[in-house]
């Protein structure tokens, strides 16, 4: 089938008539869509995001489709859409008009939905989210704290359409950018618009996405390929998979635009096997841009064609890195390659290969139908636009938000994430996985852009932020991902293969108490050699966590090695057990030991002995009254 | 992960050899035959073949690779090398049940190594191993995308969240 831009716009037309309602939330509650148009009284959006999925979002649907037959309601919607963000606070659930934030919604508390806030327009007020309520006033989603600041480009369609239709991602201007490029672009045209807009990769190395493209279009071959790098793989970073589950659409049309200007008719898609909902979404997203012709033979009338297929990782990290991923995708072990060629000029089967990550690819569309000079007037002048971060960790608010560059960290945490629970205190945030640093208290005021994180030891990395508090070891941290960057090596290169090893045994030994002061020194030269001197960036960066930590935190390691103490209380073999006056002498900490170390008459306070004690921590979960502590 | 499951073969301690029902997995094995000839000449054909192996018989057993080796026309070596750089794939049969426990950043500093110590204490088995009855085995994967979640198990298809040690023992019995 081949289609047309009238045909585009027709589908637009229809399909934008029975979104209205939730348009409110992309418009932040100004809805300039004529009324009359509108042909549901009431829309019920569910978030299907990976947490809320997880927790049930389609029986929640089934039970209100249910319900609302039942009670013979006409005209109202129910639909599940991509991720709302606020994983914390999941299942979430808005209705509209109005955007009325439900949380936390259990599959009993549906009846109670319909009966009142569909039947009778009554809030169910205990439902609503916690920061939907203000001084006893009810606040729509958009204008609560996580959401106010935030600006979505590419999240802009997540959890607003419904995931499963192409035709509506058509409704909010979708496959459009590609018509323009198709039908009123030279490839050279769509190249400067990327190169004006200074778009730079989200993936993490943040190189220009015009400057690479261009490369690849100068260069003459036969063939040329377009690869999404969708194997998000750092720990604690999820925004390209809420895409992927969200908006599979809007990959598809930035591969096809990559591809028209580049010259390249076939895309792959590398994804992670560990995502099956998202692989399942990306099927079906392209076998309904195949029947709609969007993608295939001469798409929309013209001599282009592009194919994309999808690929699945089988669980290696290091094929996030672009030439291991594309030996991947040739059917090899997932080894980087050295880089003497650039990918692209030599990339896949050695022809010339663009490889983006999916949250770039989520921005090129809007890029071109709204112009290089509307990205720059968002974030900032060396980096412009937004970027997508996942906050975990010790934080109120868990999920993902889409801000400005140039947002400063404690924005982010504390307007935004809402800053640390239980009362504790804010240690360091670590941005960028396995290849980033902790970043301290003092430079919570650094704003976020990709030159800034780099000036203080840390990089943006794909986006994870992870809040540590004041009970997290930092010393810890750094061996954390050491462990996890030992597991993940392909062992090609010697400084990475046996370097990072050596490291993780130091830091194993430090947060044991058997560490010595020299070990600090060994770790540091250690870190300076496997920089300077492994193959890929997984090496490169690799010691990044521990350069970072003895840097802002090196009394920590101090303390270990000279105190053989841990001052956060969290390395188990280096605590002391103790019971204070607290004690009420219930001898139940003493009838419970293991080791028989703890002494003492009956209502009487009991003593530890340490040098005996095994430190299994038993006494501490069987005393009744919080007696016991570590230290 | 790949290490752990040398290291007790090295050991002497856990170590499962399975020998291959050929009698069995006829039919499996017809399948993976047709597999092959549809995608044999696409480009890069081995990870999706070893990959359709794997869901096939839960894991990559030697006589497979050996079938695939020949079909293919390509050294057992090499097909051997992509089997044990990928944690997906396994050289020894899965367990009914397969539990990932989420190593990832967000879930570790949620306590979810302390997690996965109370799984591997009521199973007795650690990380890429499988339990005798083949009931159960225990992957360690590196985020599951469910960082909001955290601590985070996944039993099969099913994901389980915001997990204490005191949920392990009544999850885990669901799937005895």
């Amino acid at each position: 089938m081949m289609i047309t831009i009238e045909m585009l716009n027709e589908i637009k037309k229809k399909t934008l008539k029975t979104m209205t309602l939730r348009l409110e939330k992309k418009n932040n509650g100004i809805s300039s869509i004529n009324k009359e148009n509108v042909s549901d009284k009431k829309h019920v959006l569910i978030c299907g995001g990976p947490g809320c999925h997880s927790s049930g979002a389609d029986e929640l649907k089934k039970r209100f489709e249910q319900k609302i037959d039942k009670e013979e309601l006409t005209d109202v919607n129910v639909s599940i859409a991509g991720c709302f963000g606020l994983c914390e606070s999941g299942p979430n659930i808005e209705i509209y008009p109005g955007g009325t934030f439900y949380s936390q919604v259990k599959i009993d508390d549906v009846d109670e939905i319909v009966e009142k806030h569909l039947c009778r327009d009554e809030v169910v007020e205990r439902l609503l989210n916690e920061g939907a309520i203000k001084e006893e006033n009810i606040k729509p989603v958009f204008e609560v704290d996580f959401y106010k600041k935030q600006e979505k480009i590419a999240l802009r369609n997540c959890g607003i359409i419904d995931y499963n239709s192409i035709d509506e991602y058509i409704a909010l201007d979708g496959y459009q950018a590609l018509a323009k490029a198709l039908t009123e672009m030279t490839q050279e045209e769509v190249i400067d618009i990327m190169k004006k807009s200074n778009l730079r990769g989200r993936g993490g190395a943040g190189f220009p996405t015009g400057r690479k493209w261009e490369t690849a279009f100068k260069y003459e071959a036969d063939k040329k390929y377009v690869i999404c790098n969708a194997d998000e793989g750092d720990p604690g970073a999820f925004m390209d998979r809420s895409i992927l589950e969200g908006d599979p659409h809007s990959v598809l049309e930035a591969m096809a635009i990559c591809g028209y200007a580049i010259g390249s008719d076939q895309g792959y898609i590398y994804v992670r096997a560990e995502y099956p909902v998202a692989v399942q979404r990306l099927k079906t997203a392209i076998k309904k841009a195949k029947e709609k012709g969007l993608l295939g033979e001469n798409i929309f009338g013209t001599e282009f064609n592009f194919n994309i297929e999808i690929r699945l990782g089988a669980g290696a990290f290091v094929c996030g890195e672009g030439t291991a991923l594309m030996e991947s995708i040739e059917g090899k072990r997932g080894m980087p390659r050295p880089k003497i060629n650039r990918t692209a000029h030599k990339g896949l089967w050695g022809k010339p290969t663009i490889i983006n990550n999916v949250e770039t690819l989520a921005n090129v569309p809007p890029i071109i139908t709204k112009g290089a000079k509307w990205l720059k007037s968002i974030g900032t002048e060396d980096s412009p636009g937004t970027k997508v971060f996942a906050l975990g960790g010790k934080i109120k608010n868990t999920g993902l938000v889409e801000v400005p560059m140039g947002t400063t960290l404690r924005e982010i945490i504390f307007d935004i994430g809402g800053g640390i629970p239980n009362g504790k205190k804010f240690k360091a945030v670590q941005t960028g996985g396995p290849s980033g640093g902790c970043i301290p208290e003092e430079f919570l005021d650094t704003p976020v852009d990709f030159a800034s994180l780099g000036k203080i030891g840390s990089i943006m990395g794909s986006g994870g932020m992870i809040v540590l508090d004041d009970t997290d070891c930092m010393v810890d941290i750094a061996r954390f991902f050491l462990d996890f960057t030992v597991d993940e090596s392909c062992g090609k290169c010697v400084p990475c293969r046996e370097g990072t090893k050596r490291m993780l045994e130091i830091l194993e030994r430090i947060t044991k108490g058997k560490g010595t002061p020299e070990d600090l020194d060994r770790l540091e030269s250690l870190s300076e050699a496997i920089t300077d001197s492994s193959l890929c960036g997984l090496g490169q960066t690799a010691s990044n966590p521990v350069k970072s930590t003895m840097k802002y935190f090196r009394h920590e390691y101090e303390a270990h090695v000279k105190e053989i103490r841990c001052p956060a209380g969290s390395c188990q073999e280096l605590l002391q057990f103790f019971i204070t006056d607290k004690c009420v002498g219930c001898t139940k900490c003493a009838n419970n030991c293991p080791a028989s170390c703890i002494s003492g008459n009956l209502k009487e306070r009991h003593v530890i002995d340490t040098e005996q004690c095994i430190k299994c921590g038993t006494c501490m979960e069987v005393c009744p009254v919080g007696a016991v502590i570590k230290k | 992960m790949k290490a752990v499951f040398f290291d007790n073969l090295a050991k002497g301690g856990n170590k499962m050899e399975f020998k291959f029902n050929w009698e069995g997995n006829k039919e499996r094995v017809e399948q993976l035959n047709s597999f092959m000839k549809e995608k044999r000449y696409k480009k890069g054909a081995l990870m999706m073949i070893l990959q359709e192996a794997q869901d096939l018989f839960g894991y990559l057993p030697i006589e497979i690779q050996k079938m695939i080796s020949k079909e293919l026309n390509i050294p057992l070596s090499e097909i051997y090398g992509v089997a044990t750089f990928y944690s997906q794939f396994s050289l020894i049969p899965k367990g009914e049940n397969v539990i990932g426990v989420c190593l990832g950043t967000a879930c570790y500093v949620k306590g979810g190594q302390d997690i996965l110590a109370k799984i591997e204490e009521i199973l007795g088995i650690t990380i890429a191993e499988t339990t005798p009855d083949r009931k159960f085995s225990i992957d360690a994967t590196r985020c599951l995308g469910s960082c909001g979640l955290a601590p985070v198990m996944m039993i099969n298809d099913e994901i389980y969240g915001r997990l204490t040690v005191d949920d392990v023992e009544e999850i885990l019995n669901k799937y005895r």
